[in-house]
């Protein structure tokens, strides 16, 4: 299962040694996503180096594929991506484009990707939009979204008791919408939204918001934001005795890296839905720990989303026998029952969301943690079908 | 009759109280600011950058060399300051005969290149840094609970801008500095070393951006654009005050950070732009500034 | 506030009347050079290449010819963008009505804005111009139909006149060079009327362009506004090229490149900006790899440019020549 093989470039040539397979098939895929910007710990450099141990790992040499990786930086900035995936597409014949995080740009990369018919694997986007107001036949949005994040969050919360909530939503759409999908969750399990304040984004400091919830009286706080906002927004709900005192905070968009930046000393008690953590069983650690030699650090879920589609995407492939016909290849997807090692079953409903399980952790507390990466407590699981949000008709292409 | 639009009085002492504490950063920062602009007449844009520096420097003291906060409190200002210094020799020092706009894009460059060093060598996820034990804890005042840190910030800043302020005002040295800004010739003549006095004032100033950092290391995460986000409205401030001002940059400093506070009680979304509007309102009634003498 | 050195100033463009041979020439081979260009590049490059010359030499009119720096441009740039991918999108406008619409957007902004800004100078102008376009922003960030930091996604590329579809990127490309050369040109043609050359001697001397009967003010607001207005067009051109207007466009850090751009390229030039902006958008699309890297190298380029080329690269051949370009 492991392979040793040192890799210095990204091509992987299949020269000798493809004597099965008789046609060649030849497959270019595109990493686009945040190498500079405030997404770039939980994808960035490290996606790109999970789609190359994908390849690796799937042996395409030996199944006489020729897979080919290149990368870019989209900047976070929708026209600076949807630049690149045209020229991605239009001039340097890439097949798929893997990862992009930042909703706006996976949006305007959905559309171009269906027009050129290549193929979407969004694993670091958190976008409903994606399955949803702008789904598209090409489009496969494997790892989360900020729907399946609320539910997770929301649903073992407000079951745990904690039924009143007040939420710190950073003031943009998506933000909004998080804290939308949340009380939906949080008044369809009994409880009630006492009261909500928008923050400016970005924000430094989030002490005054802070009070405001300390003095609403609410069982959690919940935090509609993301990234150094969230991560900020933690550490003074801790500095101010808020979660010493009993309110609870419930992070609704966290990566495992945010935790790890944090320090479980400020982190500990935290609740956060993710769906994957390395630690989790022998295969995700056996992976992880390869992963960590190569890029050290632990692989985010985004990193790790984007081992995993590019594994089905390139079974995908040699079953269909061509990397030119996106949809094709989708439509091939969306019928394998995948057995992933890190996301265990895997389904791709017909309008392109992957369904998996995902779960609820809560921080480790210092004393309990034995080490640097280890982070977590698992609570909870839901399944596929109740984390993420039912298909809309005309989202089926099934039908279409 | 306290009570205003629904908030408790209790809620709106709290909220001044923490308004005060972030003027407390917007006032060290504009005070530097302030001090570079009144001497070499130069916008430094990499203001921001250098307070991010200072909070790094801090954070690596900690962890390459085991230097703890309060002595990082003291050297990371003087490891920034003497980078300022630096800077200041090699390119600054180049421009003082040229329009002010060309130090701004300057130093909006050098802004540029710090920031995207440290972004790659620390990433952005941030980095932690813990409140130094003794501060840790807080005290519950009955209208809110102050983290003792915070209350540290205030004391810091109060202590550091009082002493600047003296400083520049009310000594020798400061009526030196005062007068080599109106006529640095005849100053020159009288046998002071304007070069000199001028590249410790941007050190001085760029150690006070240092200093912010690292009071603000423990609060904020460490993080590559944590100068980014605050540089612009800390020059709104100092705008406001009136450049050059020292009084008007540490007053207003502290004033908008409760004007600040205040708004994200009554009209939360509109805490980012309330000092934009201010400032816009202060340049169309008061150009000089609200401590700045006519031009 | 003259941004330029004595050295430089000397050697502008002066004439008047017509243009000088060696300009037509050049403009006459760079047309050429861009009706060749989609057959060898990649035209969607090439389109943004040219909204940017256009935004550069929007922002240059007002700062290398009027004197005033603006760190406040992505207002008009990014909110004409917006208009026009609204037209485009959900009133159903036709493209050049729909980027009409985000120039005439940006110009009402730019006059509102502008009014109230020139009445500062240096610093303070530059100061006023980015706290409304901070506030700009704020609105884009905010206001329902901008779509907060989605942005306008999925802007219809539509038909020209009702007639010619542009879903092609080649019939694209020759609407959007029709559109970004003739707004260069309109503002060559600006800088060198009665107009320009009054706008050069306020930068030159303010007190006396007044003593001389000159209504300063209203020159400075004629020349903001338009300035707006073509940066306008630019932006509400560039949302139909990538048929997107993004928070992007609104931040300061795109008031931020396009001084870059005209700094880089020569302030005060003709041909700078172009240039200007021809290298900094063929650095961030060929170094997008690099991560944070591209932002280091403009670091690097503003510093090396502010401390040995403040003339710019056109500004230096100019020199070597002894012609103005």
């Amino acid at each position: 299962m492991i392979n040793k093989l040192a890799m210095s470039t990204v091509a992987l040539a299949a020269m000798a040694g493809a004597p099965v397979m008789a046609q060649d098939i030849s497959v270019k895929l595109g990493v686009l996503n945040d190498r500079s910007g405030i997404y770039a710990d939980l994808s960035g450099e490290g996606s790109v180096v999970a789609a190359r141990m994908a390849v690796e790992d799937f042996e395409a040499a030996d199944k006489g594929m020729t897979v080919e990786i290149v990368s870019a930086d989209h900047q976070n900035k929708p026209d600076v991506g949807s630049n690149i995936a045209r020229q991605w597409y239009d001039v340097d014949g890439v097949n798929a484009i893997l990862d992009i995080p930042t909703s706006s740009v996976a949006l305007a990369v959905a559309d171009i990707t269906h027009e050129a018919n290549g193929v979407m694997l969004n694993s670091g986007a958190g976008s409903t939009g994606l399955t949803r107001e702008q789904c598209r036949p090409t489009t496969v949005h494997w790892t989360y979204d900020t729907a399946a994040l609320a539910n997770g969050t929301g649903t073992a919360m407000t079951n745990a008791g904690g039924k009143k909530w007040f939420f710190l939503t950073a003031d943009y759409a998506f933000g909004h919408s998080l804290e939308e999908n949340t009380t939906a969750v949080v008044e369809a399990n009994g409880g009630e939204v006492v009261g909500q304040v928008n923050v400016p984004f970005p924000a430094q400091d989030f002490s005054s918001f802070l009070l405001q919830a300390q003095g609403s009286g609410a069982d959690v706080i919940g935090l509609a934001n993301a990234g150094g906002d969230t991560i900020n927004a933690i550490k003074q709900a801790s500095e101010f005795g808020i979660t010493q005192a009993g309110q609870k905070l419930a992070a609704l968009l966290m990566f495992a890296n945010d935790v790890h930046a944090l320090g479980p000393q400020t982190a500990q008690g935290l609740s956060l839905t993710e769906a994957f953590y390395w630690d989790q069983n022998d295969t995700t650690r056996e992976f992880s720990q390869r992963f960590m030699d190569k890029h050290g650090s632990m692989p985010s879920m985004v990193q790790a989303g984007v081992y995993s589609a590019t594994l089905a995407y390139l079974e995908a492939v040699q079953t269909v026998g061509s990397a030119e016909d996106g949809k094709a290849v989708v439509d091939q997807i969306k019928t394998m029952d995948i057995d992933d090692a890190l996301f265990g079953k895997v389904t791709i409903r017909a309008d392109g969301r992957a369904l998996h399980d995902m779960y609820l952790f809560q921080v480790k507390a210092p004393e309990d943690s034995t080490g640097e990466w280890d982070l977590y407590n698992q609570i909870s699981s839901i399944t596929g079908e109740e984390a993420f949000l039912p298909m809309l008709d005309e989202c089926d292409f099934s039908k279409q | 009759m306290f009570e205003l639009l629904g908030i408790p009085p209790q809620v709106l002492l709290g909220q001044l109280l923490l308004g005060l504490i972030n003027g407390s950063f917007y006032a060290v920062l504009s005070l530097g600011l302030a001090v570079i602009f009144g001497l070499l007449n130069i916008i430094n844009f990499a203001h921001g950058a250098l307070y991010m520096a200072g909070a790094f420097v801090a954070w690596m003291l900690l962890n390459y060399l085991g230097i703890g906060y309060w002595p990082a409190l003291i050297l990371a200002p003087l490891i920034v300051g003497a980078f300022g210094i630096l800077l200041e020799r090699t390119m600054l020092s180049r421009l003082y005969h040229l329009d002010h706009l060309y130090g701004l894009l300057l130093t909006f460059g050098l802004a540029l290149i710090i920031q995207g060093l440290f972004r790659n060598y620390y990433g952005i996820s941030g980095l932690a840094y813990q409140i130094p034990d003794i501060l840790s804890g807080g005290q519950n005042l009955g209208f809110m609970y102050l983290p003792n840190y915070r209350a540290w910030v205030v004391i810091a800043s109060v202590l550091v801008c009082f002493t600047t302020w003296f400083m520049i005002e009310k000594t020798r040295l400061g009526a030196y500095l005062r007068a080599a800004t109106e006529n640095p010739t005849l100053v020159g003549a009288f046998g002071v070393n304007v070069p000199l006095m001028i590249m410790l004032t941007y050190g001085f100033g760029v150690a006070l951006a240092g200093f912010a950092g690292v009071l603000a290391a423990p609060i904020y995460s460490v993080n590559p654009t944590m100068g980014e986000q605050l540089i612009i409205v800390v020059f709104a401030v100092v705008v406001i005050g009136g450049m050059g001002s020292i009084m008007g940059a540490i007053v207003t400093g502290y004033m908008l950070g409760i004007v600040e506070g205040l708004t994200r009680v009554f009209y939360p979304e509109g805490s980012a732009v309330v000092i934009f509007v201010i400032m816009a309102i202060v340049l169309m009634i008061k150009p000089e500034g609200l401590f700045g003498r006519p031009a | 506030m003259a941004m330029a050195d004595n050295t430089t100033s000397t050697q502008r463009v002066e004439q008047t009347a017509g243009m000088p041979t060696l300009h037509k020439v050049i403009f006459v081979v760079l047309l050429i050079g861009l009706i060749a260009l989609p057959f060898f590049a990649y035209p969607v490059f090439a389109m943004k290449v040219m909204c940017f010359a256009l935004f550069a030499a929007a922002f240059n009119l007002l700062l290398g010819f009027g004197g005033l720096l603006s760190l406040g441009h992505a207002a008009y740039f990014g909110g004409a963008s917006y208009v026009a991918a609204h037209a485009a999108k959900v009133w159903g406008l036709t493209p050049e009505l729909s980027v009409l619409c985000g120039a005439a957007a940006a110009g009402v902004l730019g006059f509102a804005i502008g009014s109230l800004a020139i009445r500062r100078q240096g610093i303070y102008f530059a100061m006023v111009t980015l706290a409304f376009a901070q506030m700009v922003y704020f609105v884009a960030l905010q206001a329902e139909f901008t779509g907060g930091e989605d942005g306008i996604q999925g802007v219809p590329r539509g038909e020209l006149f009702g007639l010619f579809s542009l879903a092609d990127n080649m019939a694209l490309y020759f609407f959007v060079l029709i559109v970004t050369f003739g707004g260069i040109l309109f503002l060559y043609r600006i800088v060198h009327s009665p107009f320009g050359q009054v706008m050069k001697a306020i930068r030159e001397n303010e007190p006396r362009a007044i003593s001389l009967g000159y209504d300063v003010n209203r020159y400075k607001l004629i020349v903001f506004t338009l300035s707006a207005t073509m940066a306008g067009l630019a932006g509400a051109t560039k949302s139909q090229v990538f048929q997107l207007a993004s928070l992007t466009d609104v931040h300061w850090s795109m008031s931020g490149e396009v001084v870059l751009m005209t700094l880089l390229g020569g302030m005060g030039t003709v041909f700078g900006p172009l240039i200007g902006a021809g290298i900094i958008v063929t650095m961030q699309n060929y170094l997008a790899t690099f991560g944070a890297w591209v932002t280091i190298i403009q670091g690097v380029i503003f510093v090396l440019g502010v401390l040995m080329f403040r003339e710019g690269i056109i500004g230096v051949i100019s020199r070597w020549l002894k012609k103005p370009l």
